[in-house]
């Protein structure tokens, strides 16, 4: 600032000026639908003008070397944003893995370059960057791998977890602060990489996949943090302002998703979720259930004003979003006003429904969010569920004792009918019982997801010709 | 470079830039967080820069073969990031007529 800046200079903190603008309208355009694609290309134009201003540096000496990791870059990136709409949760715990990946090797290269000449702050600093770089890099790994399912998608847990946990972050933080102090210890540094590393695995090991909304935008914010550190150290304003974005978005999405999950922030803060008690095995007998036949459900629907269906992520398992889309259509024609509730974690990951959905070629605005919908029910002759279970369990209201008593659920059982479609009765993920199952107005309809909507779709076009 | 007057700047940008990130976030529809996920996650990747300048700098082996794999790290997740975006914006349509359906029903 007060150093007179050469002119080349000027015009590469100009560029990135420039950018800074266009990552921030990027994100502001994303408030709707009608302008977010305004938003990707703002974010490009930004991204080119950046990486432009960049590779003007004079002090760049070798730029074959950067060409060739660019196009590889380009080559794994391509594949990656290619993949079906179900994979995107995994994707995009790949690609938290990849931004801390960066952050963490930049962070370290800086260190071995600059210590033991590194201002105490500087290096508390690099510190963070590298600790919250290193245990996104590994923690966002075990979130794609349960959610690729290729790790166990169950929460391990073992006695003392916490306790581990915390001697590890404060091992890595002890090694810390000796650096702070001491920047010629250089020889600790890769420890503090390791406990990290090892420190990211551990984080996730506990946590199941219903958790994964939370986790992954917790990660998102933990990578945008790091990112933000980075600036720090490389005094570089636009990416402090970049992970200052992307870290204050992630935060926001952790606390909606915590909030949706009934859980406190604090909770989430510090990773210690996914320890839902299996739920007392109470009540055993079997209660008895209605259930009803594909034709019978058919003759419900087509009968009914007003329907609300309740997707949940075991519709995207049995691939039925397309069959839901035949169903809305078949209804739609035949004048009933037919809507989509979705809960906040219906998904994998925060919106991930929507975008199920949409992919689907359902209209964006027959979906609607929790808060607002959740009125309508009682006006609603007909909510049908599809594969989601907890975020409609009415125990969440009303009993204390559940283990997900006080979480928001779609009030579905106000509706005057409700039907479900299950596979069996057994209880879902979290092993919880669902009471609505055993409601007097509640029909049970047994089957695969996608098999059943066909039915439902051919018995209401079979009639009509 | 590491002068207090510096930290001070950057410090002032970091808490400024998190409370734009906080009032534009907020308003992101909620239809939106996931794509909203992948477009920050690109934004992010402009960590590139500095790992550019690690290895267009060549100031030592090490500091060039970390450069060179955050190098390709971020660059995936920019062009990688956008494209999924992208993507799913374009699934997102209205069942209101929109102000472009003739360019889309032509297509189809």
């Amino acid at each position: 600032m007060t150093t007179d800046l050469a002119g080349g200079q000027v015009i590469i903190e100009l560029l990135y000026l420039i950018a800074s603008v266009l990552f921030i309208l990027s994100l502001k355009w994303m408030s709707s639908p009608t302008t977010a694609r305004h938003g990707i290309w703002a974010g490009e134009i930004g991204m080119l003008l950046a990486i432009c201003g960049t590779l003007l540096h004079h002090g760049i000496v070798d730029y074959k070397l950067i060409f060739i990791a660019l196009v590889l870059g380009t080559i794994i990136g391509v594949p990656l944003g290619e993949v079906a709409m179900t994979a995107v949760p995994q994707r995009t715990a790949l690609s938290h893995a990849f931004g801390a990946l960066c952050v963490t090797l930049v962070g370290s290269a800086e260190f071995y370059l600059r210590a033991p000449d590194i201002s105490r702050f500087m290096m508390a600093v690099l510190s963070l960057e590298v600790i919250l770089g290193g245990l996104t890099v590994t923690g966002s790994l075990m979130a794609a791998g349960k959610l690729q399912e290729i790790l166990p998608q169950r929460p391990l847990t073992y006695k003392g977890q916490n306790l581990v946990n915390f001697v590890l972050l404060a091992g890595a933080l002890a090694i810390a602060v000796t650096l702070v102090l001491h920047p010629d210890a250089r020889s600790l540094f890769p420890f503090m990489i390791l406990i990290a590393l090892t420190f990211g695995v551990l984080l996730i090991i506990p946590i199941g996949g219903a958790d994964m909304p939370t986790v992954i935008s917790l990660l998102n914010g933990y990578a945008g943090l790091s990112a933000a550190a980075m600036g720090f150290v490389l005094n570089s304003k636009l990416l402090i302002i970049a992970g200052a974005l992307d870290g204050s978005s992630g935060l926001i999405l952790s606390i909606i998703m915590s909030k949706a999950m009934n859980r406190s922030f604090t909770n989430v803060l510090f990773g210690a979720f996914g320890q839902v008690q299996p739920a007392a095995a109470a009540g055993e007998e079997a209660r008895p259930v209605r259930s009803a036949t594909p034709e019978e459900a058919a003759a419900i629907l087509s009968a009914a004003n007003r329907v609300i269906v309740v997707p949940g992520y075991g519709m995207a398992v049995a691939q039925a979003q397309h069959k839901v889309r035949e169903l809305y259509d078949a209804l739609s024609k035949r004048g009933v006003d037919v809507r989509f509730a979705i809960h906040p974690v219906a998904g994998r990951m925060p919106g991930h429904m929507n975008v199920l959905l949409a992919e689907a070629d359902i209209p964006y605005d027959r979906l609607i969010e929790m808060e607002e919908i959740n009125g309508d029910f009682p006006q609603t002759d007909v909510a049908l569920v599809i594969g989601a279970n907890d975020v409609t369990n009415p125990a969440a209201r009303s009993d204390a004792s559940s283990p997900i008593y006080g979480m928001p659920i779609l009030d579905v059982d106000k509706a005057h009918t409700v039907m479900v479609i299950k596979r069996s009765m057994n209880p879902g993920f979290a092993g919880i019982d669902n009471p609505l199952y055993y409601l007097d107005n509640t029909l049970m309809l047994f089957g695969d997801a996608k098999a059943f909507v066909g039915s439902i779709v051919r018995e209401l076009t079979g009639g009509h010709g | 470079m590491n002068s207090s007057s510096n930290l001070i700047n950057a410090l002032f940008i970091f808490v400024l830039a998190g409370f734009i990130g906080f009032e534009v976030i907020r308003r992101v529809s909620p239809l939106l967080h996931t794509p909203l996920m992948s477009l920050t996650n690109a934004l992010d990747a402009i960590a590139v820069v500095g790992a550019i300048l690690l290895v267009g700098e060549h100031k030592s082996t090490l500091s060039t073969v970390f450069g060179f794999i955050a190098v390709v790290a971020a660059t995936s997740n920019i062009v990688g990031g956008f494209l999924i975006t992208d993507r799913m914006l374009k699934m997102f349509k209205s069942s209101r007529p929109a102000a472009t359906p003739a360019a889309k029903s032509v297509g189809k």
